[in-house]
């Protein structure tokens, strides 16, 4: 059997695990990337859409090759109707492009590439080598033969499959209230709005979660949906999704040309994401926004922490939990008040009822608001229907 | 279990959501091994109802 060695060794190159594949080449590391299947990037298993400020934060320089199209606003919608539009001067941060992910992504990879990183293709993590009790490499299936990689660190950036993780000995098991089954549909030939994001919110059109209308210019939008796991008893995503665009008159003379279905975690992230010898970044780390389901920035970001937090470790030779815990703190000073935040306000929100969503959106769509984000259409919401934000109003 | 290929897409949704991690998605299959206690959770939230469970024996 092949045996590999390296100082880290990357599970995954989606953009969490491509970015921190590129801040350990860049760092001096060994390093070697996996990617289970064939294609970085494809097939899709997201809506594509991401907000502006993060891709800067984590020095991703824009490429017109894979931003499909630029927001200028949002529209919520309630069951009823009811919508609330808000265009890019009020919509700050919450909105911004649609991308092409699988060109996004082959641009990470491409930049973990010129940091120094081995990328194998098709090359799969079939589970841990313990040594001494320690995880000390990987078993891999790289093009049909098996093989092992030994290295100092492993990142899982296995995505929400997270398998690498548990194999590891961290528990990353989502509780069913915490995650949402989706689908999605590439719609052609659509009379959807192509300047704007829709999101439609409600329980008879998608429980616990919420459907999306992500469009991509000239005719072609992501139609998805998510259901929350309690309310899904089998087979729902895909009837509520087709139940909808039977129905909607924008997609009338619209065929879908692609499907994609795919899980989002809706929890706060792990309680550690690091151990001996390991990180877990991104979607494996279940460090995804729990309200927008949003995972592309809190991948880069996490990814971009680890490889920092590892090159740290390297030099002073010491891979151990608490020599990787500055990881720990890292994304959690940036992240963690707002995913408990919009965890708190995703339980919430899959509790009401269509009427007090409709009334909900109303009241937002008739309020003044400066700058419309998810901290200041909950802060209204604070105003108006106390009850929504119980239990986490010292974060509004 | 029984697994539907016509229906499944291959997000591995079924695999991240097993509470026993007894579903593993390789290149193009779902592998199921013994620590499945057929809880049903993958069969109620796969997106496009491509799992079943089997009836026992």
């Amino acid at each position: 059997m092949k045996t590999y060695e390296c100082d880290v060794v990357v599970v995954g190159a989606g953009p969490g695990g491509s970015m921190a594949a590129k801040f350990c080449a860049e760092g001096g590391l060994d390093t070697i990337l996996i990617e289970k299947k064939a294609e970085v990037g494809a097939p899709l298993r997201c809506a594509e859409g991401v907000s502006k400020k993060w891709l800067e934060e984590v020095g991703i320089a824009l490429d017109p090759l894979w931003i499909r199209a630029d927001m200028i606003g949002a529209v919520i919608k309630s069951p009823d109707g009811t919508q609330f539009k808000l265009d890019e001067s009020k919509a700050g941060t919450e909105v911004g492009y649609v991308l092409e992910r699988h060109l996004f992504d082959k641009a990470l990879a491409r930049d973990a590439v010129a940091a120094g990183s081995k990328l194998m293709m098709r090359t799969s993590c079939t589970g841990v080598i313990r040594e001494g009790g320690r995880v000390v490499g990987i078993k891999v299936k790289s093009m049909g033969e098996e093989a092992e990689i030994r290295a100092k660190a492993i990142v899982a950036a296995d995505g929400y499959e997270s398998q690498v993780g548990r194999w590891a000995g961290i528990d990353t098991n989502v509780k069913l209230n915490d995650l949402n089954s989706c689908i999605q549909y590439r719609m052609v030939n659509c009379d959807a709005d192509m300047e704007y994001c829709e999101f439609i919110i409600g329980r008879s059109i998608a429980p616990g979660g919420y459907l999306w209308i992500f469009p991509k210019g000239n005719g072609v939008a992501n139609v998805g949906i998510g259901v929350m796991g309690p309310l899904c008893k089998g087979g729902e995503p895909k009837e509520y999704l087709d139940r909808f665009l039977a129905i909607d008159p924008r997609f009338k003379d619209s065929q879908a040309v692609e499907v994609a279905a795919g899980f989002v975690s809706t929890c706060p992230g792990l309680d550690c994401a690091v151990d001996d010898n390991i990180i877990l970044v991104g979607d494996a780390a279940r460090i995804i926004d729990p309200l927008t389901g949003g995972g592309i920035c809190h991948a880069c970001r996490t990814g971009m922490y680890a490889g920092k937090v590892l090159v740290e470790a390297a030099a002073k030779g010491d891979f151990s939990k608490a020599s990787l815990m500055p990881y720990e703190k890292m994304w959690r000073d940036r992240m963690e008040d707002k995913l408990y935040r919009n965890w708190m306000a995703k339980e919430r929100l899959a509790e009401l009822d269509d009427e007090t969503i409709n009334e909900l959106v109303r009241l937002i769509s008739t309020s003044d608001i400066e700058e419309v984000n998810v901290y200041n259409l909950l802060k209204t919401v604070k105003e108006k229907f106390p009850k929504v934000v119980e239990g986490f109003e010292h974060l509004i | 279990m029984i697994v539907n290929y016509d229906k499944c897409l291959h997000c591995g949704g079924c695999a991240g959501s097993c509470p026993k991690n007894a579903i593993f998605l390789n290149d193009y299959i779902l592998v199921f091994n013994d620590d499945c206690n057929r809880c049903g959770r993958c069969v109620r939230l796969c997106p496009v109802q491509a799992l079943a469970l089997e009836a026992r024996a």
